[in-house]
């Protein structure tokens, strides 16, 4: 089956693919993704803010400028070292409205539960909904509930959409990136993604790698504070930090270094991405954040990120160029390059 | 980390490149027999460290690549059964054989899931008794210790409704079969070190003496990989050819001989179909007669399902390092890794996908400017 209308972006070499239902990996922040997006989804729904593909649209209503976004949570096992369901799903959407430069203050809640859910587990996840709303400042102010089959849902899935308050003169787009900007990096990078994945796994890690899930709220602020001009933020959730960044690259035309001993991983999540053979790049945060900012600011705002609690461990990790436009390449731990691309699908673990 | 570092250190790493550049004299041709090797290769940009007189050609040595399309033919066939529940490693489901692949097939509701060893697909087994399990095996010497191991003991433990279908590849038998071929350009091999860690190098020093090529174990971190480049260019440099061990601090000679017993107790040697390359007598595998009742190929009648591949993929010669992945018309066009004919680019170990970012990447400053065009509504 054919689109009628052309896909956007058409300068890419690869076809489109043949796949005419879901995968696994059309959720998976990989190519795949960006393909469902860019060439079944947009096309049919196509409208200037939706087209920006930030992760929230910017709004203004009788000349007021508002963040809106909403991002939905599905996870497996719903409580996980470091946080649950709950707070992730207040956090994540949350961050989605404090990397556009927005002061978040209103989110909406919906349930969609399993027959058969023990109702302490429901408390539980309200409980921890609770407490990360008051931590970052959110009103929860509408919400839903539906309930499916057994076997129909996995236990819990929640939605949360949310609306900000944008700065007056801030102005956050991936489209502002420009040849020259530094790129910052918030913190360790990992250790959602592989605190699930060994959660699920059973790999015995004594509970060393905890997930990053928090609101980043304070952090963005700190860093409008010292330099209102930063051209972009991203919170780099599924698919990693690769993602963030090849994303940037491939639909600004940018070219971007990365230098990948300057990436910070903890060492558990390290030893626990060797286990698997996964690429701690492409492992999802839930709490980190990656900046685009001018290169003579970006010395001030990375003082301003490290003078915060969740800003202590920020690095800069690269720079945007003028060279090999649409293409990141790193500057390998040993000297050498790659290039950085997102995976097809799934990070699927390999044999060897 | 400990033990890790130590072989990613970049001051290390540049001396040997330039100590590698200080040794050569002319070109010579190299290949890195297993598939982890090549993708730390690519990984690291060793390829780009090391002097372009010095060749890395890409080796056989990636179990997905190898195995063969009728095999992913029989797993696509057994996977669609009610009531199955097939268990593989995680980059083996992607592989398309001439049904699809099976992440698709989970797509359409079979029940196929990723383990990490095959073990736990015993287990799985053993969990749910009304269920046939199969475990898709496949691999090198390296993981056959650990498959003959979950088979031996869904015998001993009585776990009836656990089969394996086995798809087990051998590397001597392949190498030779790659300096056997006629035009063959590889002049020394970087051998499979995790395969001789269990196997040890006996074998190799019978290859190396026949064919008179140098053969230097290595390791899997980027400062093995040089330095195993640069005893091999040093061999070639002065004329030498035998069996050297870089990986040390991993495989004996001997290598590992319980593993080897317990792979002897379950499997027996017997020919095997290469994808790409053909039958290669003696090159792999096969489950012995006592174990049948966990053959998955006897237990559901696949054995007779045969299937031949593209004309247009020459992953073949690729494998033997005889052409270059960007010598094929398909390269990039009508294969890609979204949409691969050959299993040398579904898997990130194979060469045509460890190509495809490098060409692409050469290519993109000749690639025209092009601006992102807003889809008509």
């Amino acid at each position: 089956m054919k689109h009628p209308d052309p896909p956007p972006f058409s300068d890419c070499p690869i076809p489109i693919s043949e796949t005419e239902e879901i995968l696994l990996g059309h959720g998976s922040g990989g190519k795949l993704t960006a393909r469902l997006i860019e060439s079944v989804i947009l096309p049919a729904l196509a409208s200037p803010a939706l087209e920006a593909l930030d992760d929230q649209a910017v709004v203004s209503i009788d000349g007021t400028r508002l963040a809106f976004t909403t991002d939905s949570y599905v996870v497996t096992p719903l409580f996980f070292p470091g946080g649950d369901i709950g707070d992730l799903a207040v956090n994540g959407t949350v961050n989605d409205l404090a990397v556009g430069g927005a002061k978040p203050l209103f989110l909406s809640l919906s349930f969609i539960l399993e027959e058969g859910l023990a109702i302490t587990v429901l408390d539980r996840v309200l409980a921890s909904i609770r407490r990360a709303a008051a931590r970052a400042g959110v009103s929860i102010v509408t919400g839903d509930t539906k309930v499916v089959d057994r076997g129909k849902g996995d236990q819990m899935f929640i939605n949360t959409a949310g609306i900000g308050s944008l700065r007056p003169g801030v102005s956050l787009s991936s489209r502002r990136v420009r040849a020259g900007d530094a790129i910052l990096l918030s913190g360790p990078v990992g250790d959602h993604g592989m605190a699930i994945l060994s959660t699920r796994e059973g790999l015995d890690l004594e509970g060393q790698i905890q997930s990053d899930t928090a609101p980043l709220h304070e952090l963005t602020a700190a860093i409008l504070d010292a330099c209102p001009d930063v051209h972009a933020m991203r919170d780099p959730t599924r698919g990693g930090v690769a993602a963030t960044v090849v994303e940037i690259a491939t639909r600004q035309r940018l070219g971007i270094e990365i230098d990948e001993g300057a990436i910070p991983v903890r060492d558990p999540v390290r030893g626990a991405c060797e286990i698997f053979g996964l690429d701690p790049l492409l492992v999802a945060n839930e709490g980190k954040l990656v900046a685009f900012v001018p290169q003579n600011a970006s010395a001030g705002v990375l003082r301003a990120m490290r003078a915060t609690p969740l800003g202590a461990e920020a690095v800069r990790i690269g720079t945007v160029t003028e060279k090999h436009p649409g293409f990141v390449v790193v500057r390998t731990l040993i000297g050498g390059e790659r290039i950085l691309d997102l995976p097809f699908g799934e990070s699927l673990p390999r044999i060897c | 980390m400990k033990y890790l570092d130590e072989y990613r250190d970049g001051g290390v790493a540049s001396s040997i490149a330039k100590t590698i550049a200080e040794t050569v004299t002319r070109p010579w041709v190299l290949m890195e027999v297993c598939g982890g090797q090549t993708h730390s290769i690519v990984r690291y940009g060793i390829d780009r460290m090391i002097p372009p007189e010095v060749e890395l050609v890409h080796g056989p040595g990636c179990p997905v690549c190898v195995t063969s399309l009728e095999m992913i033919d029989k797993a696509h066939a057994i996977a669609s059964r009610p009531g199955v529940i097939f268990t593989s490693f995680g980059d083996m489901l992607r592989v398309p054989g001439s049904r699809g692949d099976l992440l698709t097939l989970k797509s359409r509701g079979a029940d196929v899931r990723v383990v990490y060893s095959p073990l736990d697909a015993v287990r799985i087994a053993s969990q749910n008794p009304a269920r046939e399990v199969v475990f898709f095996g496949i691999g090198f010497e390296t993981t056959a210790p650990a498959n003959a191991m979950a088979v031996y003991r869904a015998r001993k433990e009585g776990v009836g409704n656990f089969s394996m279908l086995l798809s087990h590849v051998l590397v001597p038998p392949a190498m030779a079969a790659i300096l056997q071929a006629p035009g063959n350009r590889v002049q020394g091999f970087l051998g499979p070190g995790h395969v001789c860690a269990i196997m040890g190098y006996r074998e190799y020093e019978s290859l190396a003496e026949r064919y008179r090529v140098p053969i230097v174990i290595t390791g899997f971190e980027p400062i093995d990989l040089l330095e195993g480049i640069l005893m091999t260019v040093r061999q070639l440099e002065t004329g030498r050819a035998v069996v050297e061990n870089q990986y040390a601090r991993a495989v004996t000679r001997d290598g590992n001989p319980a593993a080897r017993a317990l792979v002897l107790e379950v499997f027996e040697v017997g020919d095997r179909k290469w994808r790409g390359v053909g039958s290669i007598p003696k090159s792999g595998y096969k489950i012995r007669y006592e174990y049948r009742m966990h053959d998955a190929e006897k237990r559901f009648h696949v054995e007779e399902i045969a299937t031949e591949e593209s004309s247009l993929c020459i992953s073949g010669q690729i494998l033997r390092g005889l052409k270059k992945p960007s010598d094929c018309s398909a390269f990039g066009t009508l294969c890609t890794p979204q949409k691969p004919l050959g299993a040398t680019m579904v898997s990130a170990e194979g060469a045509c996908a460890a190509y495809y970012q490098y060409g692409r990447f050469l290519d993109s400053a000749s690639l025209p400017a092009v601006t992102a065009q807003a889809p008509t509504a």
